[in-house]
């Protein structure tokens, strides 16, 4: 891999030097399969964190996981390096059942706001310190913590539906001057969903804006936390994020139960699973840049039309492979559900097929959008979002790499069969919205690359040893209190699961990390300070998908 | 004679297209009346009709959709818009990103208590007549994500719906499927019986005052609409 030989390798942190860094602090260990665990103290949360991102150079806090057990509430902080992810570490925060306060870790990692509202908002933990300690997800009125323990899900909850208050009145507004407050959403074309986002203009600069989410909040971690293992979990990534990328989402899921239960899956499985994920983050894609045209230029006839002119042939192919559309449900713990479709020359020429005009159609892509002037004024220079801002914020994806990050857990942190194909991670440094289509664009390509090495493997595959599953008890029971969280990269970035497994068939906690959540989050970053229309350009080329934002 | 050559004037016979016509018509009385329409309506030459069935077969081949995306079935639902589908064959392809200017509303996804009471919103902003489509599993019952919650039991807990298209998402044929039948529908005059719905929105000041509105009452202003869910009624 090219880029291969540019970055730099950090120092290796091993475990020792870890103890001693943090000296009396760490009250004891807890281990996760993933990464050590320190416990610490509740009031030393900013101070650990902050040594261990100066001094350990862990500055990819990658997800904050809250959860209740029948003594004390617990957050973990999962931290790892965007120079090397496999270089983890969990830091395991407790604090009493009676008064569950912890210090926030807003002031060190700019993306704990998020996830320490949401924490409050589905747990109860409350964070000392945070600046503004709101629910995130649920209703302002909502009574009680849902995924805290004895919460009755039976009562009765009222929600209001009150106009929105400009949010920065109190201090700035007076009689002379003139900022005015727009209200986005929740149903407004632009915003790709659900979202609603609240805005204060001075003319027609953005001078707040403050998104506000929880529209398509559906339980997702519930629904996981009362399905079993086996079975009754896959079918719900799907729905994370629903562009067609569901594949993607899947493999998050099996990859983390996999390494819970400790499961090995097979080569040629491997395989088919790389192949399919790649053909879903295709279409994931190719919806992001016909959405971003219309955003951008009001673009409803070609590019858009063209980019579901060629969604469709993908989702020909993948519902040839798996049976479904949208909803794959095709993989398996241990494997995929079953093997290509018969004739197997059929499935491989059609997405043959598919490969060999993709080129012309990326052609045509660039012709008409990358290469269109005025979407070049509209995206040049706009939504600029810099490197430092981008591991405050975590983004992940191609909003990170855009921005010149180098970050792709299919080389950094190798799963699947990526480490044995030839393919490059795509960077750009442009750090704007065109940075972030290009990188879109030619990830596209890359993914075809993939695919074709793929297709090769698959087709010269001796017949007899096409194993799509591996031997997989019928009900998986992982020892009690074993914690893992593991992350793939999504067609938006980083997507990580943490499951706590409590000795049942059913997850004891199940908490999904998701990369829409925290890009959206430096919307603020990008837009603040910069013209309306920027904004909606901002917004489009992060490309957020609500149900993953909201889960 | 090709038509490289334009001729300048008629000089031959016109024959061949009198031929034509006369063919086509016929013989019989008055030829001038023979059509299609004739064929369809009867010997009469006039169509007679009342005023608003003739709206409500205008109004079944001109729907504005509104441009309303939810959750995962939006994706399926753009696709019934895109090319290959192509919704707008049938007179349903036109989507507008005001309720204002919509009579058609396709519910694509998840309703969740949050956005209950803005959905609610915009189909009141809707004008009448107007018409509901609730699309996938979780319009009808709240799907996979029934014992969610936070999740409404189905669309039809805030607003009436006519024509309910199940599917996990449902393909866009499913979909185009539902939206004919809701043409259908139209046509003929029908609409769908406004239900006793649950969930209504309505002034805080105005709840029985429980437990919980004595709770909130420092929270809430008095005239604010707030929606009320009571899960454990809800089915």
């Amino acid at each position: 891999m090219s880029t291969e030989l540019e970055r730099q390798q950090p120092t290796e942190v091993s475990e020792d030097d870890l103890e001693v860094l943090l000296g009396d602090r760490a009250l004891g260990r807890d281990d996760h399969l993933n990464a050590p665990g320190f416990v610490i103290r509740p009031d030393d949360v900013q101070d650990v964190l902050t040594d261990l991102r100066d001094e350990a150079g862990f500055d990819h806090l990658s997800c904050l996981t809250a959860q209740q057990y029948s003594d004390r509430y617990e957050s973990i902080y999962h931290l790892k390096k965007y120079a090397d992810p496999t270089q983890e570490v969990s830091v395991v925060v407790p604090t009493s059942t009676d008064d569950p306060v912890s210090q926030s870790a807003e002031p060190v990692f700019r993306t704990a706001d998020w996830h320490e509202r949401e924490a409050f908002d589905l747990v109860g933990i409350d964070y000392e310190g945070h600046p503004d300690p709101r629910r995130i997800l649920l209703p302002e009125t909502w009574q009680g913590h849902p995924l805290s323990e004895g919460y009755d899900q039976e009562k009765p909850q009222i929600v209001t539906l009150s106009e929105h208050a400009n949010p920065i009145q109190p201090d700035h507004h007076d009689e002379e001057s003139d900022t005015m407050f727009l209200n986005i959403g929740p149903h407004h074309p632009a915003t790709h969903g659900v979202l609603h986002v609240k805005t204060v203009l001075d003319g027609e600069t953005v001078v707040d804006v403050d998104p506000d989410i929880g529209y398509l909040h559906r339980c997702e971690e519930q629904m996981c936390q009362q399905g079993t293992y086996r079975h009754q979990i896959m079918p719900y990534p799907d729905r994370w994020d629903y562009v067609s990328a569901g594949l993607l989402n899947e493999w998050a899921y099996a990859r983390t139960a996999e390494d819970l239960a400790d499961i090995e899956v097979p080569e040629y499985a491997q395989i088919i699973r790389t192949m399919s994920a790649e053909l879903c983050r295709i279409a994931s894609h190719m919806l992001a840049l016909g959405t971003f045209a219309l955003d951008v230029y009001g673009d409803f006839t070609a590019v858009f039309q063209y980019a579901f002119r060629d969604r469709e042939v993908v989702q020909d192919i993948l519902e040839d492979l798996t049976g479904q559309r949208l909803m794959f449900n095709y993989f398996r713990l241990g494997g995929v559900a079953w093997d290509l479709p018969e004739p197997r020359d059929e499935f491989i020429a059609k997405t043959r097929d598919f490969l060999d005009e993709l080129p012309a159609k990326v052609d045509e892509y660039n012709d008409m959008i990358t290469s269109n002037e005025i979407f070049q004024i509209r995206c040049h220079n706009t939504g600029v979002l810099e490197p430092e801002e981008v591991k405050d914020y975590g983004c992940t994806g191609p909003v990170a790499r855009g921005s010149g990050v180098d970050y792709d857990l299919r080389r950094d942190d190798p799963y699947g069969y990526y480490e044995n194909l030839e393919w490059d991670v795509i960077t750009e440094d442009g750090c704007d919205n065109y940075a972030r289509v290009l990188v879109r664009m030619q990830e596209v390509e890359e993914s075809a690359k993939i695919i074709e090495q793929c297709l090769d493997l698959l087709e010269d595959w001796p017949e007899d040893e096409r194993d799509v599953q591996a031997n997989v008890p019928r009900t998986l029971k992982p020892d009690a209190d074993t914690e893992v969280y593991r992350a793939v990269e999504g067609a938006k970035g980083e997507l990580g699961i943490y499951i706590r497994s409590d000795g049942t068939d059913k997850p004891g906690r199940f908490k999904i990390r998701s990369p829409c959540f925290s890009n959206l989050q430096a919307l603020e970053a990008m837009s603040e300070g910069e013209y309306i229309p920027d904004l909606v350009a901002s917004l489009g080329s992060l490309d957020i998908v609500l149900g993953e934002v909201d889960r | 004679m090709s038509s490289n050559n334009p001729r300048q004037s008629i000089h031959d016979s016109t024959a061949p297209s009198t031929d034509t016509r006369d063919s086509r018509i016929g013989e019989g009385p008055d030829d001038r009346f023979n059509s299609k329409l004739r064929e369809a309506f009867g010997a009469s030459p006039f169509i007679l009709t009342k005023f608003d069935q003739f709206m409500n077969w205008v109004r079944g081949n001109s729907m504005f959709m509104l441009q309303f995306g939810i959750a995962c079935c939006s994706i399926e639902m753009i696709h019934t818009y895109a090319i290959k589908h192509d919704l707008d064959r049938f007179g349903a392809g036109v989507p507008r990103a005001s309720p204002r200017q919509a009579d058609v509303m396709i519910v694509p996804g998840t309703i969740v208590s949050k956005f209950g009471p803005r959905m609610k919103r915009v189909y009141d902003q809707m004008p009448e007549p107007k018409f509901v489509v609730g699309m996938g599993s979780c319009t009808i019952s709240g799907g996979p994500f029934q014992e969610g919650y936070n999740v409404v039991k189905g669309a039809e807990e805030i607003i009436p719906i006519d024509i309910h298209v199940p599917g996990c998402p449902p393909r866009p044929e499913a979909l185009i499927y539902g939206v004919a039948k809701l043409q259908e529908r139209i046509r003929n005059g029908e609409s769908s019986p406004v239900v006793v719905k649950p969930y209504e929105l309505e002034q805080f000041g105005d709840l029985p005052k429980d437990e919980l509105v004595q709770k909130l009452a420092s929270e809430i202003d008095e005239d604010d609409l707030v929606m009320r869910y009571n899960w454990a009624d809800s089915p």
